[in-house]
């Protein structure tokens, strides 16, 4: 093991060792604020360490792991997001009884199996990050498992979830079968010299869509994620929404650009459907929900629809635009998901819309980081979602994407229709419902976030600037 | 520098005057009326400093770097056109906070953040040279809007807020589109991505392309302006909206459509706007006619003075699309003047809400001698919205008609007709609101101080406009000249331009 790839896998070995520690200290002493701060602690040393690994890049580690820009960006960006989960974590976990700790524990196998993803250039790194995730996942889904829905949840996950690697497997298996490559750059390669369409092949292809469709919530896999997304703990759906998808979506942009997907017409075909069909179906279901979870979920689902748009551009800007649209979708979904954790009290999430009637007016600050997150969410300026939406628009048109395009403009006003419908709430009359206060610590989460959305919404320079000169491929 | 302190003003103001409303009422509307009045202040300074006006060049033009990496930039410029919105945008933002004095005594430091922040969006599309920038602002204002009607309107508000958010939001979003199919054209033609409109000027492309783009700006226009199929949440939003609103809506939101065609369709493209021409005209027609007929057939009050806006409106495409400069005199004063006399409709309306509770025409009826004083405003402002002579809306139909004889006689002629029905509709709401029976006797105040300042100040300047419009014309001149000059060299004949008639 050279000097680099000891460099370069750093921050996995972190956030790996991390849980082992973990554990001893739990064998030693049940303490619930130790657990806390040494995981604030471990994520604060791995993002450092994510640091001292620019120098090191591009660097492989064949034929398992790349690092290049791209993956430093998003090991960058999915530690910070977890740190900021665990925070908002905290007061959460205090609701329940028993067993919190090892909650945390779960968490950084989760966010382990998120890196690898990032990381990930070859089929079993793929796979193994995805598990990782998963595994980690129907866990944290059912941890609060006093309550009915959490269960429910962790087991739809759990069957569907599994179902969907055995089509990743078998997808990846009829690649393999016929360019004998599990590496993506070999098997780009392959395709580039043989014919690129055999059946087969196709099939193989087709079927792994299937697989990160589920992953993605891509429709039409999409059934789970409201149910999820509601019987989840707060915390958890918001791990979900923001570094789970994302680190799913980068090694999907990884691979998809690796193999030139979009130079294949079946692909165009294939990504162009699905993203289309995403984005309505997202929009539309959502228009009709009372419960916020579920109204975020459908929105996370449109959401990925717009983000699929990116696959297609085939061209720097693409990834940019993409990597821009993940940075400013995962500060907006800390933003809403972090005012509905804060907000939840020791029986219930505050995830009924209806107790969110006249919020502003009795808590004026937290409601005004709720709107700006809707407000991000539904792409209006001042807010880093207009951004975000405008330089996707931006490329796409470069591109010549007119259909993708044209069908993002319609969904974002579908989408603009239920977003508002959030905010009307917030600003009637108030009502008798009352949340619990928010923590010191709470309120300097929503603080930072809030400050990133309108920071990335007015002055966006310096973050396009750095995303062109760091995460390409 | 100047210019980006208008807006700052205005959003800053905006921030302190919500903040500060939660422990004092009067401080906020204080502080809102100080950011205007400093934007006054800022504005008469810009107006006796300016040079002496030429075609070609801005009083003010200011330019600073926001994204370069996309070629955008912060780009702002004034001239006369600007300047004269500006201070429309100005003081019917003032009379706003000063008719709110009384109406709105609920949530008041959210009230004002909203009508600044909308002022502020107001001003930076007049200001705006940067495409990209345009229509930031141009989706900056809806929000605030949209939490006007929502929060302070009447009893239908949540509907009509969202109707008049998803209208302007689709509109606006598809000369989005526009905007950045013209940056790549103009990009990959010349090798200069960006958005600043000096240099999206006179870009080259096929004419169906031309065509399809301007359709996009014009959507978001037309919506805005409105023009009568796509007039639908004019009605909704004007009605339901508290009378600040009202004010703001019908005075300045519909003009940023009006300034949008002049400022951006017109010069980016110009043949296409020919090529246009005719049907504009029709659907000025349309709007004039449609809109008097609607509006005389209403029985709530407000939403008779809503359907007068649908028609003047018609009267400024008409003269936008006759491309002559005493039409687009016309069209200037139109913009001015209509947002005085139907502002001022709009406040005696609220005015007469507060006092009888009402807005049913049905129930009005003899008001004069209870409160003579508004009967007499109301009557001047009747006046002026049927376009009689020696008020400011007056020279503005009189400029546009006789600018659109010379484009098109016939349209024109259907257009006179307008006329008539405006004194129909006009004189229906003094008939049946001051005049004719009492059909309930109320016991009503007449205007207050406070009221009797700003419907002073409104008369006022409506009759300086239609005794001494020269002073607008002379302003406006060379932003008009600017704008007809791309025209008239697509025009097919230069005959019917009749330059030379002053």
């Amino acid at each position: 093991m050279i000097r680099e790839d000891f460099l370069c896998l750093t921050p996995l070995m972190i956030i790996a060792g991390a849980p082992v520690i973990m554990m001893l200290i739990l064998a030693l002493k049940r303490n619930y604020k130790l657990i806390y701060g040494f995981s604030l602690i471990a994520f604060m040393i791995a993002f450092l360490s994510v640091y001292f690994l620019l120098p090191a890049i591009p660097h492989t580690i064949s034929p398992l792991f790349i690092f290049d820009g791209f993956t430093i960006f998003f090991f960058g960006m999915i530690i910070l997001t977890s740190m900021l989960v665990t925070i908002l974590s905290h007061r959460y976990l205090l609701y329940q009884e028993s067993e919190r700790e090892e909650y945390f524990i779960i968490l950084f196998t989760a966010v382990l199996g998120s890196l690898i993803l990032a990381a990930a250039c070859n089929f079993v790194t793929l796979f193994l990050g995805l598990e990782t995730l998963s595994i980690s996942l129907y866990v944290l889904i059912a941890y609060r498992r006093s309550r009915r829905n959490s269960v429910e949840a962790a087991v739809k996950y759990l069957v569907l979830a599994s179902v969907s690697s055995a089509f990743l497997l078998f997808g990846m298996g009829l690649i393999y079968l016929n360019t004998g490559a599990l590496e993506f750059s070999k098997i780009a390669l392959v395709l580039k010299s043989s014919e690129y369409s055999t059946p087969l092949l196709l099939t193989g292809f087709s079927i792994m869509v299937v697989g990160i469709g589920f992953k993605l919530a891509l429709v039409p896999f999409h059934m789970w994620t409201p149910d999820v997304y509601e019987g989840a703990p707060v915390p958890v759906t918001t791990f979900i929404a923001t570094v789970s998808k994302g680190a799913v979506m980068a090694v999907l942009l990884r691979f998809f650009y690796a193999i030139y997907g979009f130079r294949n017409h079946n692909f165009i075909l294939m990504i162009t459907v699905v993203a289309v069909l995403t984005m309505f179906v997202g929009n539309l279901l959502a228009i009709r929900q009372q419960n916020l979870k579920r109204i975020l979920a459908y929105s996370s689902i449109a959401n990925m629809g717009y983000l699929l748009v990116t696959l297609l551009m085939g061209n720097k800007e693409g990834i940019y635009a993409a990597v821009f649209y993940i940075v400013s979708y995962i500060i907006t979904t800390l933003g809403a998901f972090g005012v509905i954790t804060l907000l939840s009290g020791r029986d219930n999430d505050a995830d009924k819309l209806k107790d969110y009637t006249g919020l502003f007016w009795k808590r004026p600050w937290i409601a005004i980081v709720f709107t700006l997150a809707l407000l991000s969410l539904a792409g209006i300026p001042i807010t880093t979602g207009f951004m975000a939406k405008f330089y996707l628009v931006f490329t796409g048109i470069d591109s010549g994407l007119w259909i993708l395009v044209i069908s993002l403009i319609i969904n974002s006003v579908i989408g603009l229709y239920y977003y508002l419908r959030v905010i009307t709430t917030l600003f009637s009359p108030a009502n008798e419902v009352t949340f619990p206060a928010i923590s010191l610590a709470g309120k300097l989460v929503l603080c930072l976030v809030t400050l990133a959305i309108l920071w990335l919404g007015i002055n966006p320079e310096g973050a396009i600037h750095f995303i062109s000169r760091y995460s390409g491929f | 520098m100047i210019l980006l302190y208008l807006i700052l003003i205005l959003l800053v103001g905006g921030i302190f005057a919500g903040i500060i409303g939660k422990w004092s009422q009067l401080l906020s509307r204080i502080i809102s009326l100080v950011a205007l009045s400093a934007d006054l202040i800022l504005l008469i300074w810009i107006w006796n400093d300016h040079p002496e006006a030429s075609q070609n060049t801005w009083w003010i033009d200011y330019k600073l770097n926001w994204i370069p990496t996309l070629g955008i930039g912060l780009h702002l410029a004034i001239d006369g056109l600007s300047i004269l919105l500006l201070f429309l945008t100005i003081i019917l933002g003032l009379v706003s906070v000063l008719i709110s004095w009384k109406e709105i005594h609920e949530k008041t430091g959210f009230f004002h953040f909203n009508i600044l922040w909308i002022l502020a969006g107001i001003a930076g599309v007049f200001l705006s040279l940067d495409l990209f920038l345009f229509y930031f602002f141009w989706e900056l204002m809806l929000v605030p809007m949209y939490f006007l009607i929502n929060i302070w309107g009447h009893e239908n508000r949540i509907y009509a807020a969202y109707k008049f958010f998803l209208y302007t939001q689709a509109s606006g979003l598809l000369m989005f589109l526009s905007i950045l199919a013209l940056y790549f054209i103009h990009g990959r033609a010349s090798g200069t991505y960006t958005f600043d409109y000096d240099h999206l000027l006179g870009t080259s492309m096929p004419a169906p392309v031309a065509f399809l783009l301007m359709t996009g700006f014009l959507a978001a226009f037309l919506v805005k302006l409105p023009v009568v199929p796509l007039h639908n949440w004019l009605p909704d939003a004007h009605s339901e909206a508290p009378t600040a609103g009202s004010v703001i809506l019908a005075g300045l939101l519909l003009k940023t459509g009006a300034y949008g065609i002049l400022r951006f369709v017109l010069p980016l493209f110009p043949e296409a706007s020919v090529s246009f021409a005719p049907f504009g005209m029709i659907l000025g027609v349309i709007g004039i006619l449609y809109g008097a007929k609607l509006a005389f057939a209403q029985t709530d009050l407000k939403r008779l003075v809503a359907y007068t806006s649908v028609s003047h409106m018609g009267f400024v495409i008409l003269g936008v699309y006759a491309f002559n400069r005493i039409a687009f005199q016309g069209v200037i004063m139109q913009i001015i003047a209509h947002a005085i006399s139907t502002g001022a409709l709009f406040i005696l309306v609220g005015q007469l809400y507060e006092r009888i509770h009402t807005r049913d025409i049905a129930k009005m009826g003899g008001l004069w001698k209870q409160i003579p004083l508004m009967g007499a405003v109301g009557m001047i402002f009747a006046m002026a919205s049927l376009g009689l002579p020696g008020l400011g809306n007056f020279i503005a139909e009189f400029l546009i008609l006789t600018g659109a004889f010379k484009a098109n006689i016939i349209m024109t002629c259907i257009a006179s007709v307008g006329l008539v029905a405006g004194t129909i509709y006009a004189l229906r709401i003094v008939q049946k609101v001051f005049l004719g029976k009492e059909i309930t006797i109320w016991k009503i105040p007449d205007l207050s101080v406070r009221e009797k300042f700003i419907s002073a100040f409104l008369v006022i300047l409506i009759v300086y406009l239609g005794l001494f419009p020269q002073k607008v014309m002379d302003t406006a001149e060379p932003s008009i000249l600017k704008t007809l000059d791309p025209i008239e060299n697509t025009l097919p004949s230069k005959s019917i331009l009749l330059k030379s008639i002053p």
